[in-house]
């Protein structure tokens, strides 16, 4: 693995393979979603029970994105590598993305059921405290001017994060077993009926790739921009 | 009138190099334009704009008081953060602290304990008053203010974090509280659960548990990635 | 104690742009180096990177004692550096006698260090006023006590005498004669020549 953090050799080893990446996730989003509308509806939540097939993959994906962050950021504090610091920016938005599909569809989901638009259950508030913390990164990145300090400093706190992201969710946990709210079916509790595994596992492999395509074309986008900002500094000294 | 040549330096030593810091956090916390008062106006501030909200009917507000108190109590740590290490920066002092007998890591803790003192220990204070307006039941008032003292050093450490990332930023105050909210979800979920599993009749010793967990996990994060954005910022 | 200074191969940069590259240094005890050159050149980057205060980009910055042997970085810039800065590092709310002694206090002082301090850059009438009301020579020699109130082997000094009058730049330089004299090290950077036998090393600049 660290014979890639070369970014040429990044840059070479990606070139072929992101487009083939675009394609299998291409490939398998049309697949799951035929998938998703043959299997048959549940007998308690109709047809609704397809947004789950969009929910849960983006809910696991987003925080799959994030762990992605967070270990990029390891990297890129311990071994100060600016491949690594590339890597958790180009992770950030296509995690939040994912993430606030996550949240768009769970709301959804669960209007016909609940009959509000919002419910504070602990997946839900969950999936809105990881859009948070990725808002608070983009922010942080965003607002010092010194790119430098700002890519360290939102390592930093990627890291400080992701080690907090078990926290925040044990507390988010707990707090729901304080309050019991009415409880409602989502899938991986209380077990899957096996005729949705095909859709949904599908699915599941899709935004994964569909993810790894978004990463790799970013991480590439990245190495470009700062590719153009060296050469641009340099032309101005020289000047 | 010189002194001898061979005078050996008096290094301060572990405590002395503390109670310095601390004493000079400290009073300058409570110099600036009363730091401490202005944390707990804006929480008394917070706490009457609430019923002019919702409406002071004890039935709505009651079952509430103690988590708006643990919400106000969130909000009012936030203020002063920005200072804390902003001014260093600007007027040379961090360098300073930066080349003294400490690491940068104590003196971050030292700041984080200078802050819960001069403002989470007055919050603390004022938090049982607050919530007794709201509709507290009275009984509960002790544990209102250990769980806001406890937590209080929670905010400090994740609250002395933030400064510390947000450093040489823009609009420094907002986007500490945008990277500092999350993180404050624990403290408050979990004091202001102990208020409810008390006014239940249940105990609230885990949900204190768990709290002193997070005020000591917090403060030993809060050390390491301080040190690390105030390196950071400073070049 | 450091009794030397090696600096190799140094490259820092600000930001984007490169200040220096492959710059050497060697600095011994009793010695003292003047860094020179335009604005933005760099110098106050190179004290800064010395203290420990800035990342380099590459190179190293080694110091050693009488005997040869490695000192731990963190130890020597912790205990035996001091860097006088642009700013004085004051709080303007505090008096000078609560700064002076926080900042011998903070550095580890000597016997009668404050004192000393007080005496070699004439404080006594400042000690009562807060650091507000004193004028930027006075707080200036008011910083420059820590030099004297707490013994450190190296001074890492940018620009120290800009705001002092003839007669308290003289006071200054009799108190570096001192420390050179005393095994101390001295690299200052300056505008005007500095009245002691000293190296220089210009880091010319972009013009």
């Amino acid at each position: 693995m660290f014979g890639l953090s070369n970014p040429q050799r990044f840059m070479a080893f990606t070139g072929p393979l992101t487009p083939v990446l675009w394609a299998v996730a291409a490939v398998l989003l049309a697949v799951g979603t035929w998938l998703s509308f043959t299997v048959p509806s549940d007998y308690q939540q109709g047809d609704t029970v397809r947004i789950m097939f969009v929910h849960v993959p983006a809910a696991v994906w987003g925080l799959g994105a994030y762990s992605a962050l967070g270990v990029s950021s390891f990297f890129a504090l311990v071994f100060r590598h600016a491949l690594a610091d590339a890597a958790a920016r180009a992770a950030a938005l296509p995690g939040a993305a994912f993430t606030a599909l996550a949240l768009f569809t769970g709301s959804l989901w669960g209007q016909p059921m609940w009959g509000t638009w919002w419910v504070w259950d602990a997946r839900l508030t969950s999936v809105l405290v990881l859009f948070l913390f990725y808002l608070g990164y983009m922010a942080l990145r965003a607002s010092i001017d010194d790119e430098q300090k700002g890519a360290r400093a939102a390592a930093v706190l990627g890291l400080v994060g992701l080690i907090n992201l078990p926290i925040v969710k044990f507390s988010v946990d707990w707090w729901n077993t304080l309050h019991q709210p009415a409880s409602f079916l989502t899938p991986g509790s209380s077990g899957l009926d096996p005729v949705y595994l095909p859709p949904f596992l599908t699915m599941l492999a899709a935004y994964g790739v569909l993810f790894s395509a978004l990463w790799l074309t970013a991480i590439r986008t990245e190495i470009r921009r700062r590719r153009v900002l060296t050469l641009r500094a340099r032309q101005a000294l020289e000047a | 009138m010189s002194r001898p040549v061979d005078a050996e330096p008096r290094p301060p030593g572990l405590r002395g190099a503390t109670r310095v810091l601390l004493e000079r956090e400290l009073d300058l916390a409570w110099s600036g334009g009363g730091g401490p008062l202005l944390a707990c106006g804006f929480f008394a501030c917070l706490t009457a704009v609430l019923p002019l909200a919702v409406g002071g009917d004890p039935r709505t507000l009651s079952p509430v008081a103690g988590g708006i108190a643990w919400l106000a109590l969130a909000l009012a740590s936030l203020l002063s953060l920005e200072r804390l290490f902003e001014r260093d920066l600007e007027d040379g002092a961090l360098d300073l602290l930066a080349l003294g007998h400490l690491p940068l890591e104590s003196v971050v803790l030292i700041k984080a304990l200078a802050q819960w003192i001069a403002v989470g220990l007055p919050l603390a204070l004022t938090a049982p008053v607050a919530a007794l307006a709201l509709g507290l039941p009275p009984a509960l008032v002790p544990l209102t203010a250990l769980s806001a003292l406890i937590g209080g050093a929670g905010f400090a450490c994740t609250g002395t974090l933030g400064a510390a990332l947000a450093l040489g930023a823009k609009r420094g105050g907002l986007l500490i509280a945008v990277v500092v909210l999350p993180l404050f979800i624990p403290p408050v979920v979990f004091g202001a659960g102990a208020l409810e599993r008390a006014a239940s009749g249940q105990s609230p010793a885990p949900a204190l548990a768990f709290l002193a967990a997070y005020v000591l996990f917090a403060g030993v994060i809060a050390a390491f990635a301080g040190a690390a954005a105030v390196r950071n910022a400073q070049g | 104690m450091i009794h030397t200074l090696s600096i190799s191969d140094l490259t820092v940069s600000r930001g984007e742009r490169l200040l220096f590259q492959g710059l050497d240094l060697r600095l011994q005890a009793g010695e003292a180096v003047v860094l020179t050159g335009a604005n933005g050149a760099g110098k106050t980057s190179l004290l800064r990177t010395i203290a420990g205060l800035l990342r380099p980009d590459a190179g190293e910055v080694a110091f050693h004692d009488g005997d040869g042997n490695p000192l731990d970085e963190r130890l020597a810039r912790g205990r035996e550096t001091h860097f006088l800065g642009h700013q004085d590092g004051l709080k303007t709310s505090r008096t000078a006698r609560q700064e002076l002694g926080f900042q011998c206090d903070w550095l580890g002082h000597v016997q009668c260090g404050m004192d000393d301090a007080v005496e070699a850059f004439g404080l006594a009438p400042l000690l009562d006023l807060e650091v507000r009301r004193l004028s930027a020579g006075q707080r200036r020699r008011l910083a420059m006590g820590r030099l004297v109130g707490s013994p450190r082997a190296l001074w890492l000094l940018d620009e120290p005498m800009a705001p002092l009058d003839a007669r308290w730049r003289a006071a200054f330089a009799d108190q570096m004669r001192r420390h050179l004299a005393a095994d101390g090290l001295i690299l200052a950077a300056v505008h005007d020549p500095l009245p002691l036998p000293a190296r220089t090393l210009d880091l010319g600049g972009l013009t």
